[in-house]
């Protein structure tokens, strides 16, 4: 087992046991202080595929402003633990098989399909890092339509949080 | 010095989206529910990241950034829409959430 197999493990084992801290909670704080473990552990394993403006984009946007603005929203609410209510019986017993078994379909395929025979280690070129640079030449070139469309739709976002937010009169 | 296969990444991708699905059925206030679609997005950007990393191609990573910024758009719409359900029922259980239910 080398240093890179160790790593790999170890934050794959976090992120798992993250998620299923998060089903598991019973309190919506409990379930986002894990789901921010799972986001600080894809970070490293990012950085180990050699993301790294990726990896850094992770823990500002996701586990710094949307996380931040989920648990504000606990905050502000005051949402305390999560009432149980009867399943259906179908949720009960067709459920958590068929969850299982697309989990297991979908790692079965995922690991036997055309990728997992190829050499896999971005053709031996692991060392090489993806550098930022060549990612923003690719954003403001090849992808410059969408990127200034995404500011509108976030214009947009802002402006339906807002009227959404709003008190009624 | 090996390298992790890519393959391990897409079967870890696949077990946090297992898991997403589960958390985003079996859960009850809505708020968790929106950290499970949360968490089928990060998986999902795995997946991205490894399929950019085994063929060389940058254009992974830039859908991984228009995820990210959806899903911050989403987040923000949603968490209105949360907090409007709750002014209006006093409640964050979906179950009290029925009124197109049949």
């Amino acid at each position: 087992m080398s240093l890179p197999f160790i790593l790999f493990f170890i934050f794959a084992f976090v992120s798992v046991g993250g998620a299923l801290l998060l089903i598991l909670a019973r309190e919506p704080i409990h379930s986002a202080l894990s789901l921010i473990l799972v986001m600080m552990s894809l970070a490293v394993l990012y950085l180990m595929l050699g993301a790294e403006f990726i990896a850094a984009v992770q823990i500002i946007v996701y586990a710094g402003a949307i996380m931040v603005l989920f648990v504000f929203v606990i905050m502000l609410l005051n949402a305390g633990t999560e009432e149980r209510t009867d399943f259906s019986k179908i949720a009960k017993y067709a459920g958590l098989p068929l969850g299982i078994f697309l989990l297991l379909e979908l790692a079965h395929w995922m690991a036997h399909s055309l990728i997992g025979k190829t050499p896999a280690n971005g053709a031996g070129s692991a060392n090489v890092m993806v550098s930022t640079r060549d990612l923003s030449m690719q954003l403001f070139q090849k992808y410059l339509f969408p990127f200034e469309a995404t500011s509108i739709l976030i214009l947009i976002a802002i402006l339906g949080a807002l009227v959404l937010a709003k008190r009624d009169e | 010095m090996s390298v992790v296969p890519v393959s391990y990444y897409l079967v870890l991708s696949a077990i946090l989206f297992g898991l997403g699905v589960v958390a985003f059925v079996f859960k009850r206030n809505i708020i968790t529910i929106f950290m499970a679609i949360e968490l089928m997005l990060n998986a999902v950007n795995l997946a991205f990241v490894a399929f950019a990393r085994a063929w060389n191609q940058l254009d992974g990573l830039v859908f991984v950034f228009f995820v990210i910024v959806v899903a911050a758009a989403e987040a923000a719409v949603g968490l209105a829409i949360v907090i409007t359900i709750y002014q209006n029922r006093r409640s964050l259980n979906i179950e009290r959430v029925d009124l197109l239910k049949f």
